[in-house]
């Protein structure tokens, strides 16, 4: 469905990007929105995963580390310049889900969760105990910034066209997969393994290509993350991380590219605007989680879009 | 077309087809009845190659289906209209058809694909009608075609049908009986499975009695239709008989 809304949606998208950016100076402002995008294509990532083809990873933040970790190890320790760091990083995650990939991905439903759940906290500890690369517990300092020939991206406002524009690219991607032939695969593969395996659909082969797929944005993600904080620690790509990647797919809309966008931007700004409770904040933010899955089951996207039509209805009558 | 010789399925350590040997020849109907559980659909999911573990010959065309996974029989020309239907019902109409030429789209005929379209359509012109519903929304019969038309798309030559009519109201099942003999006409070979015997065996050539994983019968249609024994065993006749004497 590549239809007139799709590209309305890109312009508004593309639009909003640009007035944002020109009309924020305040840098508190901008790296919230810098951290929204980064979310953003982490949800990116696992709806292609978990909301398209139904294959839930309970483990994606490990990618999100693989992608910052092989930048600051490569930039930093070997002085590999981050052009070329990115397709290292990116790759190195790639190869690395391709190969967990191919025995996991044999596990469905609540099985597959454990499995990528295990794969999760094995690179957790790898990133904590393998200090001698990865400067353990304490984390890793002194990644260098983004400079991309004269470009360089050290400023807030540049980091943020950057970020989004890598988001705008990544969402008009996924778009065009879910739409063509092998998106259409993928929902089938949701719907009935079986039934996608009677009609040809070769099943195996292209769940192991849509987790690598989703392995390499999730590292794209952890690249920009690593060049804008300038250091990283273990804690960020744990368990939890990846526990709110998921809440992030689910609260959106599962199978639904602006879900990811509404997601991300929701999991994000709840903490900020919730520290006026102090010592509740946890309390009131688990409580608006839950309310948005009574009251949207199908998510942010899919809640909104019902409340528009029935608004509609009412108002035709 | 289709030779299986002394097929033997597997589900773990049970034995569900227990050493089968059947012969379909092109532009025949050929159907298996039985009760549940005889090992018919195991010998469509053996054939197709949903499953895997068997032992025995099956050969299509002269070639072995031994180790072919699904997408490869597909392509090779055998098509599955699985049992319940298992249509993809968050999917509309037409992007289930398309996932059936989804082998056609791999070899890049995307000109056949819409006059197959076409074509599907026209046999079964509900499917036209609500092509953008989501499949899960259509009736069971209107199903129950999307299913024959989505396996259609990827132009079978042999169409292996999972007990097409079950659950569907007589009016409805003998539509989908009607369409069974449509689609022979137009030289497509087909294997029909199906509890109801009655219909099936007046559609088909041929027939095969399966019982506990072995086929205890077989011969034309019209002789079995005749026999004592399947009249009694799933046709429902002759009770009078049986308990008169």
């Amino acid at each position: 469905m590549q239809d007139k809304s799709t590209y309305i949606l890109y312009t508004i998208f593309t639009l909003g990007i640009c007035l944002l950016g020109w009309s924020i100076d305040n840098s508190y402002y901008l790296q919230l929105l810098i951290f929204i995008g980064l979310n953003t294509l982490l949800a990116l990532s696992l709806n292609m995963l978990m909301g398209y083809a139904g294959q839930i990873s309970l483990g994606h933040a490990a990618f999100y580390g693989i992608g910052a970790y092989v930048t600051a190890v490569l930039t930093t320790t070997y002085q590999v310049p981050p052009l070329l760091a990115l397709p290292a990083a990116v790759g190195a995650a790639m190869l690395i889900a391709w190969i967990v990939g191919m025995p996991t991905l044999r596990l469905s439903g609540y099985y597959l969760g454990m499995g990528t759940l295990g794969f999760g906290m094995i690179v957790h500890i790898v990133f904590r105990e393998w200090s001698s690369v990865t400067g353990g517990a304490s984390g890793f300092v002194g990644i260098p910034p983004l400079e991309i020939g004269s470009l360089s991206f050290t400023s807030d406002k540049a980091y943020f066209f950057l970020v989004w524009i890598v988001v705008l690219l990544v969402i008009i991607m996924c778009r065009r997969i879910i739409d063509s032939r092998v998106g259409r695969a993928l929902r089938s593969i949701h719907d009935g393994e079986k039934a996608a395996a009677a009609v040809g659909v070769d099943t195996r082969t292209l769940k192991l290509q849509v987790f690598v797929l989703s392995a390499g944005i999730a590292a794209l993600a952890g690249f920009l993350y690593a060049h804008l904080i300038y250091f990283i620690s273990p804690g960020t790509f744990g368990f939890m991380a990846s526990i709110r990647i998921v809440t992030m797919v689910v609260i959106g809309g599962m199978a639904s590219v602006w879900g990811a966008l509404f997601g991300a931007s929701l999991l994000t700004l709840l903490p900020e605007w919730l520290h006026a409770f102090s010592e509740f904040e946890m309390v009131v933010y688990g409580l608006i989680l839950m309310t948005v899955m009574i009251f949207m089951p199908r998510g942010l996207t899919r809640g909104l879009l019902d409340i528009y039509q029935r608004y509609r209805k009412h108002h035709d009558r | 077309m289709l030779r299986i010789r002394n097929l033997k399925c597997f589900y773990g350590r049970i034995m569900a087809v227990k050493g089968v040997s059947l012969s379909v020849n092109a532009g025949e109907i050929i159907c298996l009845i039985g009760a549940n559980g005889s090992g018919k659909t195991t010998l469509l999911s053996a054939a197709c190659g949903l499953l895997a573990s068997w032992t025995g010959e099956m050969e299509f065309e002269k070639k072995s289906l031994k180790g072919m996974e699904p997408p490869a029989v597909v392509r090779s020309g055998i098509s599955l209209v699985p049992e319940g239907r298992m249509v993809f019902a968050p999917l509309s109409v037409l992007d289930n058809l398309k996932l059936g030429a989804y082998t056609m789209y791999k070899k890049k005929a995307v000109s056949a694909v819409e006059k197959d379209l076409e074509s599907v359509m026209n046999l079964f012109p509900i499917l036209g009608q609500r092509y953008r519903q989501p499949a899960g929304t259509l009736s069971g019969g209107e199903q129950q075609m999307l299913a024959i038309a989505r396996a259609l798309m990827a132009r079978p030559r042999l169409l292996l049908l999972d007990e097409p009519s079950m659950g569907l109201a007589p009016l409805v099942a003998e539509k989908i009986m009607e369409a069974i003999t449509v689609l022979r006409s137009r030289g497509l070979t087909i294997v029909l499975v199906e509890q109801n015997a009655l219909a099936a065996l007046e559609v088909a050539d041929r027939g095969y009695v399966f019982e506990t994983g072995s086929v205890v019968l077989q011969g034309a249609a019209d002789e079995l239709l005749a026999d004592k024994d399947v009249k009694r065993a799933y046709l429902g006749k002759d009770y009078g008989d049986f308990y008169d004497a």
